[in-house]
């Protein structure tokens, strides 16, 4: 069929992606994804796959010796595990954020990354699942965790902090992972419709469940996206909130804070954030994904990081401020520690990356330079990491008595199953990429405008003519941006 | 619910030649299936869809993780009291985030499953329309009339004064 020659007929271009001229040029440059990889690929997911391998290694320490191959001792129960427990959470939250706050919010620069973003959540929960589960020791009782009725009539306790999170990480990992893989039906089916190998066509034929793009489902379809992203609003507000009253429950200085869950919410959209730029980078310019990554894009994003990163700069500031204000002496100390003791330079590390670093963002240069905007996400991810380091390990160590005060560190167990962590993760992504549809080819035509015979019909109102002659639909910038 | 099963099937490049060919036929008394590579609101206010109920799926399921989580923090503390601080068995603010967390994912899973069951998905069986193109996952619009063999003329007749890049006929 002729199409090229009819989309001349009304070259009216989203705002958002001048670039992308039909609906058929989505469905081309999504399927470049999933065409054969190139050596770069092959050596990175040998990477991966090789990290993973030293985490296996670790891991087997950890069960044939025990726990002790950690570097976790009184006082310092949680260590490295915890932290990366709380990191990768933390990480997923970005994703969720711009595949449901943002669809509730209709916020039309979310269609072309939202598909990146909900990977990353799965598989940062995926990742972050592992810590509690390597964390125990005896990752065959995982199932104790779980309200399974037992003979001796013993249950799990449901006043306990550590429950609500085994509730709080698994209903996240469930619903994120639904919600990931409903959005993909209808383009998986266009990846069997377009599919030339014979076995991906199979796969893809499967895991498409028949979808046709039918009015029937499409209608069904909607409804229900519309309200998993409503019940996934607010399950991830919820789910760091409640990780954070692992801490915030107990009376540790240092955790004893009503302000950790928002302070929790918003480092876990800032570390997020960064993650997403820092996946985003590298598959633009390896890709060839300018039409859908435009600076429109990381304009917005460096802002939300930019937010978050000032609230959690103001976490910092006032748990200083009511360490000093509430007059306990024990959480005065432990706030004094944090920059001056033993773990100084963590503390430091936190703060800098965190909170002073992304203020380079008010610089429009420096959001729209991406190299720039890549080297920030990359201090911010590891900003974040220490930020979680620094409120788990020095409360620990430096609390109440000094006779019980015991500095922590890490073995190479703990490290190798922390680099094996970042390998689980980017070994999930790359695979994802080259076998799922990483574009959301459906999504992204919502807000192209629709091939249309007489062009006043749609978008007209709001669209425009540029010097080129190409129509542009300005719906959903703001006055500002438009300069 | 079943429509007939035979029919003809118009190809569309453009978004308004396919509601202009919808209004026409359903004008006309025919059933159709449209098929789309992309929600419009269009193609719905062509189609008069109605409100989809997958909503009272995700009503119930909500309402079933909070009384299933209330239940279950509440037996297996009653199963096992075990009085700490001096608190009380039943916490209920305490349960609070059991109740939350089950309410979202028995409301989202029930969710799922309404949206399977509303929209047939996973498809087996014979399909709703039997005619079916490729390109309707990448730019085209489809709509199938359904429509009895004796009416084929008539029904080609529409989809191709709508606009139809290419009509197809199921002769089976």
């Amino acid at each position: 069929m002729a199409t090229e020659t009819h989309h001349h007929e009304t070259a009216v271009r989203s705002a958002f992606h001048p670039d992308v001229a039909g609906y058929e040029q989505v469905n081309r440059d999504a399927n470049r994804l999933l065409t054969k990889p190139g050596k770069g690929y092959l050596a990175l997911l040998g990477m991966s796959i090789g990290l993973v391998g030293l985490m296996v290694i670790a891991e087997l320490h950890n069960i044939i010796y025990g726990l002790g191959m950690s570097g976790l001792t009184n006082p310092v129960g949680w260590g490295v595990y915890i932290t990366t427990f709380v990191f990768w959470v933390g990480i997923g939250h970005a994703g969720t954020l711009i595949s449901a706050i943002l669809y509730l919010f209709r916020a039309p620069w979310r269609q072309s990354i939202y598909r990146f973003a909900e990977a990353m959540t799965v598989f940062a929960v995926l990742t972050a699942a592992l810590f509690p589960i390597i964390h125990i020791g005896r990752p065959w009782f995982f199932y104790w965790l779980l309200p399974l009725p037992s003979q001796r009539h013993l249950w799990p306790n449901f006043r306990s902090p550590l429950l609500w999170d085994v509730f709080a990480v698994t209903t996240y990992l469930t619903v994120s992972s639904v919600f990931f893989f409903i959005g993909l039906i209808p383009d998986i089916a266009a990846a069997r419709d377009s599919a030339t190998h014979p076995m991906r066509k199979k796969v893809y034929t499967v895991l498409a469940l028949g979808w046709k793009g039918t009015d029937r489902e499409w209608r069904h379809f909607t409804r229900a996206y519309l309200f998993l992203a409503a019940l996934a609003t607010p399950l991830v507000l919820s789910v760091h909130s409640v990780v954070s009253w692992d801490f915030a429950v107990s009376i540790v200085p240092g955790w004893h804070t009503t302000i950790f869950a928002p302070y929790f919410v918003a480092g876990a959209i800032l570390s997020g954030v960064a993650m997403v730029v820092t996946l985003m980078v590298p598959v633009q310019r390896i890709f060839g994904l300018g039409a859908y990554f435009t600076p429109v894009h990381y304009d917005r994003l460096a802002k939300l990081l930019l937010l978050t990163s000032l609230i959690v700069g103001y976490a910092y500031g006032m748990e200083y401020f009511m360490a000093w204000y509430s007059g306990e002496l024990f959480e005065r100390d432990v706030f004094w520690d944090r920059v001056t003791g033993d773990y100084w330079w963590a503390g430091w590390s936190m703060i800098t990356f965190n909170a002073i670093i992304p203020q380079l963002l008010w610089i429009r240069k420096i959001r729209l330079n991406l190299n720039a905007f890549f080297l920030i996400s990359i201090f911010v991810n590891i900003g974040m990491w220490w930020e979680r380091f620094v409120i788990i390990v020095p409360s620990l160590a430096h609390s109440y008595e000094p006779w019980k005060f015991m500095n922590y560190h890490m073995t190479w167990v703990e490290a190798s199953i922390l680099m094996g962590s970042f390998g689980w993760f980017f070994m999930w992504f790359l695979l994802f990429l080259r076998y799922l549809p990483g574009l959301s080819i459906a999504e992204i035509k919502e807000v192209l405008p629709p091939p249309m015979r007489h062009a006043h019909d749609a978008a007209a109102h709001t669209a425009q003519v540029d010097a080129s002659g190409t129509q542009v639909d300005w719906s959903g910038y703001t006055e500002v941006e438009r300069r | 619910m079943s429509k007939l099963r035979t029919g003809v099937l118009g190809v569309f490049a453009h978004l308004d030649s396919a509601t202009d060919a919808i209004r026409r036929l359903r004008g006309d008394g025919y059933e159709v299936t449209v098929y789309a590579p992309t929600p419009r609101h269009e193609l719905e206010e062509a189609l008069e869809t109605p409100e989809s109920p997958v909503r009272i799926f995700t009503l119930t399921g909500a309402f079933t993780g909070t009384a299933a989580g209330t239940a279950l923090a509440t037996w297996a503390s009653i199963d096992w009291p075990l009085i700490v601080g001096g608190k009380e068995i039943i916490a209920l603010p305490a349960f609070s985030v059991i109740m939350f967390e089950l309410t979202i994912l028995l409301g989202a899973l029930s969710t799922v499953g309404g949206l399977f069951l509303l929209a047939r998905l996973p498809h087996i069986g014979p399909a709703e329309a039997p005619m079916y193109h490729p390109s309707f996952t990448a730019g085209h619009f489809g709509v199938f009339a359904h429509a009895p063999r004796d009416r084929y003329d008539a029904v080609q007749a529409i989809l191709s004064e709508a606009g139809s890049e290419e009509v197809l006929v199921d002769h089976r």
